[in-house]
């Protein structure tokens, strides 16, 4: 125990952190922060350092050239031992990482903690938000499968979109002129030096100015910020009420840090590592791309943009939400903290949580991609063709044939690009379907070139059939009449 | 008077020493520049398309649309099987052709041909596109993004050797290559 005690003096001397590091542990801080909802923020710390572990062990095996890096990733799953659990860690940190940078920041927000005077706190926050999606990105990327290579598509896609200088864009971001060697070195030296420079750097910064400026008190309604008070009112709380950090508030984020470090291994060791997918031989295309969970959203967006205006948004979209972000503080840089009082911050989370929601559920179901194999793989229910006439059931041949069952559920199989057609003749009428199947329009192509006359006929007899048994089928009054007509006006 | 003097001299060496490192950082930013941008000057230098074989032509019979597949004209030795390009070859009279690059015209995902419908479906989004690549439905704003090609010795060359992107055809605009 002397010795310690001895070794400890001796390094003090030289180093003089003792007292810094005694100062800053037992830093006061407002009674109520010592919070379970103040938790967030020291727990992304700490999976970011567990990502800089895992990180540095696959980078031990991992090798960043195109024609290698699939395999590498095959070794470490199947070949070193436990690499596969490395790799599900790094994978799931990655997932937490994100998911805990949300809640620190929706919890930030709706506690008004960006409010006078940590609006810095706050923009460097948002920085933290961006490099945090970045390393997500890249990572993605790293994992060099067909999600990987066609993901670059994706992003190379976009990039070149940017108005002028696009294609210089796209080279940059490729390293080339095609998604290859050059490009997959480039997005490891952004994952691995590049973005996590900044995200230390942003954390030192970041945590840096949390210490300077202290924790954001525990909101009061009524409790209202003012430039001109807020700093005595917050000494007030703090060196007169205030807690010691350590012990007082440190063990909840301690303990809720252990609890997501659990998580992380218990998801790691159950699910295991992600991927990687098909190798990333662009000549198989038999693929259908998807993002990771966090980029889902997006990737159901982009599918619903209306053409025309998926330019601008692409490009101004992410722009305008930055600024937004960062104008935060300044815009409301005082006044009510509480959410209580701020319904309007309220409505905004549950707005935005409930379009990302959305929209991260849209795009694990995709419904707006034809089911590739739905005509070869999903058969009519048979009680679509029970007691049909010949041609109605070669319509529905017609229906299988030409591939309608990709776009177009029957008994809710099939694609959901279009709209489901068990009722379709309650909505069309004979003509109408005709005008549709060879005109196409609506977002449908035309198939007039491609149908035969009998080949129409015999589908939309078979689509006149696909109305419930009890409800007679959208009829056009007038046809009959004029048929009637043209009949015996004929010579 | 003395020091004073003393301590303008130092405060004139910093200023010169801040120059001087001024300069050098200038130096060295030139050619740090011109290696980060490397991919966008050789570009520009020499381009990256050139013309190159998909095969004889009989692999492309008449009134069908078939996969093919070429190396691209541009590599490292460490790009695997990335080099591979796939692209979908019309031959619509055997005097005229129409070669459509596989990536989809909206964000850059292979498109499939499929033969009994006469389409083209993306994966991704749910572009669709006709048999000469002519836009059909979905998010795309255009038809497929199309190569030059040439008929020679019995073979059939396009001129390739760039991802196809949305902003980059815009940009080249030849004859026949880029469909509406």
């Amino acid at each position: 125990m002397r010795l310690i005690q001895k070794v400890g003096e001796w390094l003090d001397l030289r180093l003089q952190l003792g007292a810094p590091v005694r100062e800053t542990a037992e830093h006061p801080v407002p009674r109520e922060t010592a919070s379970w909802f103040y938790v967030f923020g020291s727990a992304a710390l700490t999976v970011f350092i567990l990502q800089l572990l895992t990180g540095i062990l696959l980078a031990l095996i991992y090798v960043p050239s195109a024609g290698d890096a699939w395999t590498s990733l095959q070794t470490l799953n199947h070949s070193v031992a436990l690499g596969w659990f490395i790799r599900a860690l790094h994978g799931w940190g990655s997932n937490f990482m994100l998911a805990i940078v949300l809640v620190h920041m929706v919890q930030v927000f709706l506690f008004g903690a960006y409010k006078f005077p940590r609006e810095l706190t706050w923009i460097v926050g948002v920085f933290l938000l961006l490099v945090t999606l970045g390393m997500a990105f890249t990572g993605q990327v790293l994992r060099f499968d067909q999600d990987a290579y066609w993901g670059l598509g994706i992003g190379a896609s976009i990039a070149s979109r940017v108005p002028i200088v696009g294609p210089w864009v796209v080279n940059l971001m490729l390293g080339g002129p095609i998604i290859a060697g050059a490009t997959l070195s480039r997005f490891f030296a952004l994952h691995v030096f590049v973005v996590p420079g900044l995200l230390i750097a942003f954390v030192g910064i970041h945590l840096l100015m949390v210490l300077k400026l202290g924790v954001n008190e525990w909101p009061m309604p009524g409790r209202v910020v003012r430039r001109a008070t807020y700093l005595q009112e917050y000494r007030e709380l703090t060196h007169e009420q205030g807690v010691p950090f350590v012990p007082n508030a440190v063990w909840k984020d301690i303990l809720f840090s252990g609890f997501v470090v659990l998580a992380i291994t218990i998801c790691a060791v159950y699910f295991g590592p992600f991927g990687p997918g098909g190798r990333p031989d662009p000549t198989i295309i038999q693929t259908a791309p998807r993002p990771d969970f966090f980029f889902l959203w997006l990737y159901a967006l982009l599918s619903f943009l209306p053409p025309a205006a998926e330019t601008p948004i692409l490009l101004i979209g992410p722009a305008i939400g930055i600024m937004v972000l960062v104008a935060l503080p300044f815009v409301a840089g005082e006044g009510e903290k509480s959410w209580k009082r701020r319904p309007i911050a309220v409505l905004t989370i549950l707005l935005v949580a409930v379009s990302l929601g959305t929209m991260t559920h849209l795009g694990e179901h995709t419904p707006w991609s034809p089911v590739m194999d739905a005509w070869s793989s999903e058969p009519i229910p048979s009680e679509y063709v029970h007691g049909r006439t010949a041609l109605e059931r070669q319509g529905a041949l017609v229906f299988q044939a030409k591939q309608c069952h990709n776009c177009h559920s029957l008994d809710d199989r099939g694609g959901k690009r279009g709209p489901a057609l068990d009722h379709v003749a309650l909505t069309l009428t004979e003509d109408q379907l005709i005008r549709q199947v060879i005109q196409g329009g609506g977002n449908m192509p035309a198939y007039g070139k491609n149908l035969s006359p009998a080949e129409t006929t015999a589908l939309v007899a078979f689509l006149k059939t696909l109305h419930p048994a009890a409800q007679s089928p959208a009829r056009d009054a007038s046809r009959a009449i004029a048929l009637r007509e043209s009949e015996t006006t004929r010579p | 008077m003395n020091q004073e003097n003393r301590m303008t001299r130092r405060a004139a060496l910093v200023k010169l020493g801040i120059f001087f490192n001024s300069v050098l950082g200038v130096f060295l930013a030139v050619p740090i520049v011109r290696y980060v941008l490397s991919p966008v000057t050789r570009e520009r230098k020499f381009g990256y398309e050139s013309w190159l074989s998909l095969g004889q032509l009989e692999q492309f019979p008449a009134g069908q649309t078939r996969l093919a597949t070429y190396r691209n004209p541009v590599v490292n030795a460490w790009d695997g099987e990335t080099d591979d390009i796939a692209c979908w070859v019309r031959n619509v009279d055997d005097r005229n052709f129409q070669v459509f690059a596989i990536n989809c015209a909206h964000l850059g995902c292979p498109v499939r041909w499929f033969p009994q419908s006469s389409l083209f479906m993306c994966p991704c989004h749910g572009g669709a596109y006709y048999q000469d690549g002519s836009r059909a439905s979905g998010p795309p704003e255009r038809g497929l993004f199309q190569y030059h090609y040439k008929l020679e010795d019995g073979q059939l060359f396009i001129k390739a050797g760039e991802m196809p992107t949305p902003g980059r055809a815009a940009k080249q605009t030849g004859g026949a290559a880029t469909c509406a």
